[in-house]
């Protein structure tokens, strides 16, 4: 990132995101928004594999990538010589699917001519909330939730952000799925385990809110688990107790997360609130923030779902941002599966 | 040679990893077997920061794999749960773990069947009913030699 080039900040940006399971492919404009965005798993591709599209492993970027970015772009009504620039996650993540979409989105912006910007993921999370109608404005305090996060992040603007808290172990979305298997549902089955938890009654078990009682923003749920496993095996096993568990659990969850919230509001002055991540979609976790929200007066974000969950249009709009100021990357292609996301340089 | 215990509450699981930490600092292959909840991660925090790592110990399920450095040992952490097929692995750079200098820790090992370093010392976790029982086990001239400094069987 050094000299800004010629076509910096002009025309659509296509974004490239491969850091772990998902391979997602966007467009965004700086005029126009978001033009279009595509995740493997949500759409068929029968051409590019000759009628039958074989059962990929997940984390097979390779051989998704290229045939995303065409459609993607057709999807846009765009040429790759209509893009302005190409942004790609460039950590932190997995080595290997890391360096396939950092080479094909380097190649393609060496070979069109155009700036190319490594995005960190977490940058991407942070500023997914831009992409609706509605973006707050930083200062905010955003909350991270999903099968592999818990954090908790000041952003005092865009490239500005402090780590305010994480797990000590098991992130939140990771502990609804293994409980629910523990409980005897298909893996992952957080959604099912929250679904479950609707037909709970509220009081019949209680378990710990972990590290609430000390202070910090830190969280810690691998204990919880071990709970809900002996209060589960050491229960009648019906039905009914069952739906009581997993209301209790949901409850100890999403009570430690409004707790840390709010005492993270507290501690930074921020008024704005940020819930990205797949927890993010769960119903008692938004109902309870909102509340505690209006109550206490700062206002909630929550992107739609598909921008909550790993996507390519996160990392073009955060690209974009990036691009247009100048910022770019050198010719070679590098990737950094760790990457430290206060390291990174401000934008404004 | 093959160790059992029967019966370990959680402190006393704690207290066996930390123990099992200066064998390790030459680095080496340590598989983790049991199920879900078994305290395999319970056991490699433990021993992760017996280790040295002082840094938040998160657990690798969604990330496959956390790395430490601590005293000039690299120290990878995997977890191969998720893992449907030992072809996957290619993503891990699975090759720069295993020069045999790297300290290896693999959760879910039976996962990635055929793609990983061969082990030095495997552990079996399973829940019984009154805390873990646990089985050690080596399988390489270094890990008998791991087992034997260790000898979790020794009281204290």
């Amino acid at each position: 990132m050094n000299q800004p080039i010629a076509k910096a900040g002009h025309g659509p940006v296509l974004g490239v995101e491969t850091s772990c399971d998902e391979t997602g492919v966007a467009v965004f404009d700086p005029a126009r928004g978001l033009l279009a965005h595509t995740l493997y798993s949500q759409i068929r591709m029968h051409a590019d594999y000759g009628g039958v599209v074989p059962e990929l492993a997940s984390r097979d970027h390779v051989r998704k990538l290229m045939p995303l970015v065409r459609e993607t772009l057709a999807r846009a009504g765009l040429g790759v010589a209509d893009l302005g620039g190409v942004a790609y996650t460039a950590g932190p993540g997995l080595v290997g699917a890391l360096l396939v979409g950092a080479t094909a989105a380097r190649a393609l912006a060496w070979s069109l001519g155009l700036p190319a910007i490594g995005v960190h993921h977490m940058e991407g999370h942070l500023l997914a909330p831009l992409l609706e109608a509605d973006p707050p404005e930083p200062p905010f305090v955003a909350l991270l939730v999903s099968g592999g996060h818990s954090m908790l992040i000041e952003v005092a603007g865009i490239g500005r952000y402090t780590l305010l808290g994480d797990t000590l172990d098991d992130a939140a979305g990771e502990a609804f799925d293994k409980t629910a298997k523990l409980m005897g549902l298909p893996y992952p089955g957080g959604p099912a385990l929250a679904r479950l938890a609707e037909q709970g009654r509220p009081g019949v078990f209680r378990f710990a809110r972990p590290m609430t009682d000390r202070p910090g923003l830190d969280f810690s749920f691998s204990g919880l688990k071990t709970q809900v496993l002996l209060a589960w095996q050491h229960s009648d096993r019906a039905e009914q107790t069952r739906a009581d568990v997993a209301r209790a659990f949901e409850e100890a969850i999403v009570e430690t997360l409004a707790i840390k919230c709010r005492r993270a509001l507290a501690q930074t002055g921020a008024r704005r609130l940020v819930i990205a991540g797949g927890v993010g979609a769960n119903r008692r976790l938004r109902a309870e923030l909102a509340e505690a929200g209006a109550r206490e007066g700062f206002s909630v974000h929550f992107p739609r779902l598909e921008f909550c969950t790993d996507n390519g249009a996160m990392i073009a709009l955060a690209g974009a941002l990036r691009l247009a100021v100048g910022q770019h990357e050198t010719p070679e292609i590098r990737v950094r599966p760790r990457w430290d996301l206060a390291s990174l340089p401000p934008v404004a | 040679m093959i160790i059992s215990l029967n019966g370990l509450d959680e402190p006393h699981l704690v207290r066996l990893a930390a123990r099992l930490a200066p064998a390790l600092r030459d680095g080496g292959t340590l598989y983790l077997r049991g199920d879900l909840g078994a305290g395999k991660t319970t056991f490699a925090r433990a021993l992760l920061q017996a280790l040295g790592v002082d840094a938040r110990i998160k657990s690798p399920t969604y990330s496959l794999i956390e790395s430490y450095r601590v005293g000039g040992l690299d120290i990878h952490h995997l977890d191969l749960y998720r893992i449907a097929d030992p072809g996957e692995l290619e993503w891990l750079g699975l090759a720069e773990l295993s020069d045999g200098l790297s300290l290896v820790l693999v959760e879910w090992p039976e996962r990635g069947a055929g793609s990983l370093p061969s082990a030095d010392l495997q552990l079996r976790l399973d829940h019984a009913d009154a805390g873990r029982d646990l089985a050690a086990r080596a399988l390489s001239l270094r890990g008998e030699a791991m087992l034997a400094a260790w000898d979790p069987a020794r009281p204290g």
